[in-house]
Formats: C-alpha cells, sequence, structure tokens
C-alpha cells in the first residue's frame, strides 16, 4: 500500500465504490488501472492469507458478516438461522476470501430465461438485456484474471479423494461432462500465485493465496497505481444526492463510528444483494421517497440464492473428503434445461466436503438424537456434493428494511425468501439424482441435506432492457440516476445454473471499461 | 462421599473449563466427579445434581458412545453461572417431574436411552432443551479433542497441506 492514494472527503472528482468483493474490489482496480480516481468503502476490516485460520468456526468469527439481518418467509433457514440468512463476509475482498473459487460461464440460454423456458406461473423471468455474443470477450478477460483452470490452456486441479467418489458414481450412471472443474485455484504457479497444495480450508481464506480472491490481487494491484484508497471499517449509511436527482456522495461511519460525507462524481454500489438495496432503500429523500433508484418498485425483488441443498454418502471404507480443495469437482450433465424432467433451468453437483464442527451445524439444523449422530459418528466415511441450480425470480422474494437497526440506528435488511414449486422439483430431482451416484459405489446411507445460510446472493437490483422491469441498465447503471451504478451480484436479471463470482466479475471489468469511456467523454 | 474421596479429587488438576459425569456420576460436596475420580468439574451456582443431568442430557441430546462424558462436561459447564441458575433450575425440575410422572425417582435415574429420549422429545420445542441443545452444536463439536474421535484432522496448512499427505489415497474404487 506505499503508494495508496489518498482523497479529500471533498474531493468530487472521485469515483466512490461500496464494496470490495468481486464486484467492488475489481471495479476498483479495473478503474484505477485506467487512471480513475476511486475511493473504496469497505465495511470490515482487511486480512491476507497470513492472517486467515484453518479453523471453521474462528474463521467465521474473523470473516463473516455477523451484523444482524432477519428473515421471513417459508425457507428453512429462517427458521433454522434466522438471524444469518447468508453466510459471506464483511472484509476487505468481501466473500472472494470465502468463496469455493468455481468459475463458470453461463450457458448461452441463459441469459434468455423467459424466452428459452416461456413464461412461469409465479415466476418473473425476464431476458437480460446482454447474451452470450455480448460477455464472451469479457468473460476472457476475467478467466484470464482469475486464472480459472481448464481455460485458455491451464491444466485442471488433480482430483482429491471426494471427487474420485464423485466422479466414479457420476460415470457409473452414465454421465460424460464430469471434470475437476474451472476453478480460480491454481493448478501451477500464475500471476504471482502458488499452485493449490491441497489443504483444504477453501472457504476460510486460501492461505497460500492460491486461490484468487480481490483481497490479494486486485486491491494492492489498485493501490499501487496511486489512483485507489480503500478505507476499511467504513460502513456506508446513505447515498446523497442534488436537486438535479444526480448522487453527490455518501455518508458513511468511519472506524471510530464518526460520521463523514464523501462527494462523489460517480458511486458504485457494491454490497452484494443484501447490502445493495438495503442502502439505496436506506437513502430514500423527498425526491425518491422509495429509496433511490426505486422508480420501478424493483429494489430489493427478485431475490434469488440458487436452488442449493448438499448430499452426502456413506461409505463402508474411509473417504476423508476434507482433505484437499474444498470444490474442484462438478458434473454438468443435468445443467441444461429440459422441460421434460418436471421443471425449468438446470442444476450443477459440485463436489462439497464441511469440516466436522460445520457438518455438525449444517447436516441436519435442529435435529438430534441418533438418527444425527450416527451418521456423524461416520464422517471419516462421508463424501459431499452441493446442488447449484438456476432458481426462479419471485417479486415476493425480496429484501425489505426491517424494523431492527444496526449499531448505527440503520435499519437493517429484512430477507424474504420462499420456494418455488419449480425449485422444489429441481432440488427434488438433484437429490434424486446425487444420491444415485453414491448408491452406485456402495454408499450404506445417503442424507439429502437442506440448503445452508445462502452464498450465492442474486438480483435485488436487476438488469432490465425497460426501466419498468428492473434497476439497472445493461450497464448496471441505475434507469433513474445515470450516476449512481450497481455494480455486484444484485444486478443479476436471473440467476443461471451456475457459481455467479466469474459473471460477477466479467459484468465488472465490463462496467469499468465503460465507466472510463463515458468519463473521459464527459457524459458522466 | 467421604472425606478421603473428595481431598482425592482435589489433589487431582480439575479440568479448567469444566467436567464430568452425568447419571455416571458420583456427587460430592460442590464436585460432579467421575465414579473412578478421574476427572471432576467444581460447579458453584448449580448443583451438583443439575450438574449431572444437565451432562446426561446432553449426551442423550447427542450420542456419541465413543466420546467420554468429560467432553460432554465441558460442552455444558458454561451454565454453571449465576445467570443460567434460574433458567436451568426450571428445566431440570420439568425434566425430573417428567421422570417422576413415568415412574422414575428422577431423570438421571432412568436406565434406558429410550425413555429419556421420549421426554427430551416432549419438550424439545421448549427455550430451556433448544437452548442446550443449540449451544452443543459448538459446545461438543468445536472442541479439537473430540475431532480425532471422527478422523477428523483439522488445521492442516502449517503441516503443508495435503499435497503430499494423502488428498488422494482413495484406494477402494
Amino acid at each position: 500500500m506505499a503508494n495508496a492514494a489518498k482523497f479529500e472527503l471533498t474531493d468530487d472528482s472521485v469515483v466512490v465504490i461500496i464494496g470490495t468483493g468481486a464486484g467492488g474490489g475489481v471495479l476498483a482496480n479495473e478503474l484505477a488501472q485506467k487512471g480513475v480516481k476511486v475511493v473504496a468503502l469497505e465495511a470490515g476490516g482487511r486480512y491476507l492469507p497470513e492472517d486467515y485460520v484453518n479453523d471453521e468456526w474462528d474463521s467465521f468469527g474473523q470473516l463473516a458478516w455477523t451484523d444482524p439481518r432477519t428473515t421471513s418467509g417459508d425457507w428453512r433457514v429462517a427458521k433454522d438461522f434466522g438471524g444469518l440468512p447468508a453466510w459471506i463476509v464483511k472484509a476487505v475482498g468481501g466473500t472472494t476470501t470465502h468463496w469455493a473459487g468455481a468459475s463458470i460461464r453461463f450457458q448461452d440460454h441463459e441469459w434468455k430465461a423467459l424466452t428459452t423456458y416461456g413464461a412461469v406461473e409465479g415466476a418473473n423471468l425476464l431476458d437480460w438485456p446482454i447474451d452470450a455474443a455480448e460477455m464472451a470477450p469479457w468473460y476472457d478477460l476475467a478467466e484470464a484474471k482469475l486464472g480459472v483452470t481448464l481455460t485458455e490452456g491451464r491444466e485442471g486441479l488433480p482430483g482429491n479423494n471426494n471427487y474420485k467418489v464423485f466422479e466414479a458414481g457420476a460415470k457409473a450412471l452414465g454421465y460424460t461432462e464430469v471434470h475437476t472443474g474451472r476453478m480460480a485455484i491454481n493448478s501451477a504457479d500464475y500471476d504471482d500465485r502458488p499452485a493449490c497444495q491441497q489443504t483444504g480450508f477453501c472457504f476460510q481464506g486460501c492461505k497460500w493465496g492460491a486461490k484468487w480472491s480481490s483481497a490479494y490481487t486486485d486491491i494492492p494491484r489498485g493501490e499501487a497505481t496511486g489512483n485507489l484508497e480503500v478505507r476499511d471499517h467504513a460502513h456506508v449509511a446513505r447515498i446523497l444526492h442534488n436537486d438535479a436527482g444526480r448522487v453527490t456522495g455518501v455518508e458513511y461511519f468511519d472506524r471510530d463510528g464518526n460520521l463523514q460525507f464523501q462527494a462523489a462524481r460517480i458511486v458504485a454500489v457494491a454490497g452484494n444483494s443484501f447490502e445493495s438495496p438495503r442502502l439505496l432503500l436506506n437513502s430514500a429523500s423527498d425526491m425518491f421517497p422509495d429509496g433511490l433508484a426505486n422508480s420501478s418498485g424493483h429494489v430489493g425483488r427478485n431475490y434469488m440464492r440458487h436452488t442449493t441443498g448438499s448430499v452426502y454418502g456413506i461409505f463402508e471404507k474411509p473417504v476423508r473428503m476434507w482433505r484437499g480443495t474444498t470444490m474442484a469437482g462438478i458434473m454438468q450433465d443435468e445443467s441444461r434445461h429440459d422441460p421434460a424432467r418436471g421443471f425449468v433451468g438446470g442444476y450443477e453437483l459440485e463436489t462439497l466436503a464441511l469440516g466436522l464442527p460445520f457438518m455438525a451445524a449444517f447436516l441436519d439444523p435442529g435435529s438430534w438424537g441418533r438418527e444425527f449422530t450416527s451418521a456423524l459418528d461416520q464422517y471419516e466415511y462421508m463424501a459431499g456434493m452441493w446442488i447449484v441450480g438456476e432458481d426462479m425470480p419471485q417479486e415476493t422474494n425480496r429484501v425489505t428494511l426491517s424494523d431492527t437497526v444496526d449499531r448505527f440506528g440503520l435499519r437493517v435488511a429484512n430477507v424474504n425468501f420462499s420456494d418455488h414449486p419449480n425449485d422444489v422439483a429441481m432440488r427434488n430431482h438433484a437429490y434424486e439424482r446425487g444420491q444415485a451416484m453414491y448408491r452406485a459405489m456402495g454408499a450404506t446411507r445417503t442424507l439429502p441435506t437442506p440448503p445452508y445460510p445462502s452464498t450465492h446472493n442474486l438480483g435485488t437490483n436487476r438488469m432490465s432492457e425497460r426501466p419498468e422491469d428492473g434497476v439497472v441498465n445493461k450497464w448496471g447503471q441505475t434507469h433513474d440516476i445515470p450516476n449512481l451504478f450497481v455494480s455486484d451480484g444484485s444486478q443479476f436479471t436471473t440467476g443461471a445454473a451456475e457459481n455467479p463470482t466469474l459473471t460477477i466479475v466479467a459484468l465488472a471489468i465490463r462496467q469499468a471499461d465503460h465507466i472510463a469511456r463515458e468519463m473521459a467523454s464527459g457524459t458522466l | 462421599m467421604s472425606e478421603a474421596r473428595t481431598k482425592g479429587l482435589t489433589r487431582r488438576a480439575l479440568l479448567s473449563r469444566a467436567v464430568a459425569a452425568g447419571a455416571l456420576a458420583v456427587t460430592g460436596v460442590g464436585f460432579v466427579a467421575a465414579p473412578d475420580a478421574a476427572w471432576a468439574v467444581q460447579v458453584t451456582a448449580i448443583s451438583e445434581h443439575q450438574m449431572a443431568t444437565l451432562l446426561q442430557m446432553a449426551r442423550d441430546i447427542y450420542p456419541h458412545d465413543r466420546i467420554g462424558d468429560r467432553y460432554y462436561a465441558i460442552a455444558v459447564k458454561g451454565y454453571d453461572t449465576p445467570e443460567s441458575a434460574a433458567m436451568v433450575a426450571e428445566g431440570i425440575a420439568a425434566l425430573d417431574a417428567a421422570a417422576q410422572a413415568a415412574g422414575h425417582a428422577d431423570y438421571v435415574s432412568m436406565g434406558w436411552e429410550a425413555d429419556r429420549v421420549a421426554i427430551l422429545r416432549d419438550m424439545q420445542d421448549g427455550a430451556f432443551f433448544q437452548t442446550v441443545r443449540g449451544g452443543l452444536v459448538t459446545g461438543l463439536y468445536n472442541q479439537k479433542e473430540v475431532w480425532p474421535i471422527f478422523g477428523y484432522e483439522g488445521e492442516s496448512f502449517s503441516q503443508g497441506g495435503y499435497i503430499d499427505r494423502g488428498f488422494d489415497d482413495i484406494d477402494w474404487l
């Protein structure tokens, strides 16, 4: 950080970015590389690989967002983890410290969900205003930035024990698209990051830096340009605007709890699908009584979390699934759109392992007695996989302002979610297929495990062609306020079946290019 | 408990965070101890009976037959505080009342796990049960000392990960 910039609070020439994860962290660096002055405000602290800990609960205490949130709806998370709707990170680098590294592109048809699937009752499907051809070059750049394996000639990761069971089970059922994944985890030294050492604990922050995270790539590189200042422990309270309806800067609480105002030429919101709409709603004013950028009423709506769930299998002999990369394994045959299965869209199955402490917490929350403990007793003999499928956007699945307030007195996000029947049908199909994979390899017991607190948080500020259908346009620029952007997964029009980070990064690189061009031309 | 036995306990290093024994416990003045006095836990705010019952309840909620009582004792030791005393007293009294209604002297003297579990099932939606169960999720399973019993190896970075230590050593496929 030797060259890190320091900008005045009154400097209204800067771009202010709120959040430093896959969206905000990448946008900050990309703009800084282009000579744009950036102030990035991050609610959390700064942690680097030497700070990460190979301990699930200690790491959770270090990195997770545990500020209050509330929940409602019929999803089981609301009952079992009512104050923790998501397992995401509050730190410089955001959830890129915690993510598994799975980096797969949307399938072409998934950019056009409404056209491809047709209208689905109770769902609020919409086509993205961009498509696969538009995104292809940005995906290329994103894959190069992240060093994604099995792209651009990069080798795949070696399969660990958990993968070997998974692969054999998939092939036994006749599946063919099975491999160790396109992962932002180095299979060989790349971009000043070492190769994976099969340590496990990918979710706790990679202590080798073999997994890409903006915390130790884009952020320090942006700072090295002298164009980026990152202020950590800066909790944004409100975005302010002038009488012309342009945003003028943001109010935030600094590390000492003092309210500051940072002026801005442009504001980009990248706080994730809970905090971004929360901030827009908390910024309501006389001119924008329903919140900023909310003339459509769509801010906070269409929250998606992917149709998830896990399957664990218990075998006669040890697996030791925790050894090695947490999620380097995927089966993609079921990711296609094939309504004959009883649902629209598709899903991926990906290897997953939890440590013993988190397995106890998440295997079957609330369960007790020997049905539960006899499964946990076989922890060493377990293999595990995770379901990630496209869920249906629904207007009533939404983030609103709760009556609960945080330590700054700001109303927190309430997250309301209920499964759509399509989500349920897809999950049940995936449970059956996953259990069949393990039974094919001789599993003596299989456990269809309910979804964890969300890690893929999407929608709530969705992208739309027409202003009345969403919050932002194809550049992530809000329909209502030209110098206000959204730069995280909340832009997603639909969720597709793929882990979202690569797409968030690709969108951020593309958005940086657009913003820099518009600034240079004087349009912004 | 005899004077000699109590002295025997005090000569041993008491576990700093907790102790032992449940239905199997020998209770003394201010202690719950293992029958062989291999370890003991001192109680201050709650009674020996209450601690012994909590320990048995913990075992009945998450029964692992290869995990010794001392780990369950550690997991519930935190309820021996003035703040928790009223909740514990009320909860244990309810357990014992249910046991007595079923013809037993109290909860810990019920011989069969299934009979005790039936009582717990009746109170599983209550705040006392949920507090104890929820606390055990971390109180029991986050003890590094129990991880090897499950085969879990914990931290691996300091050992260079598993790249040379069996990440792909499965041999039965």
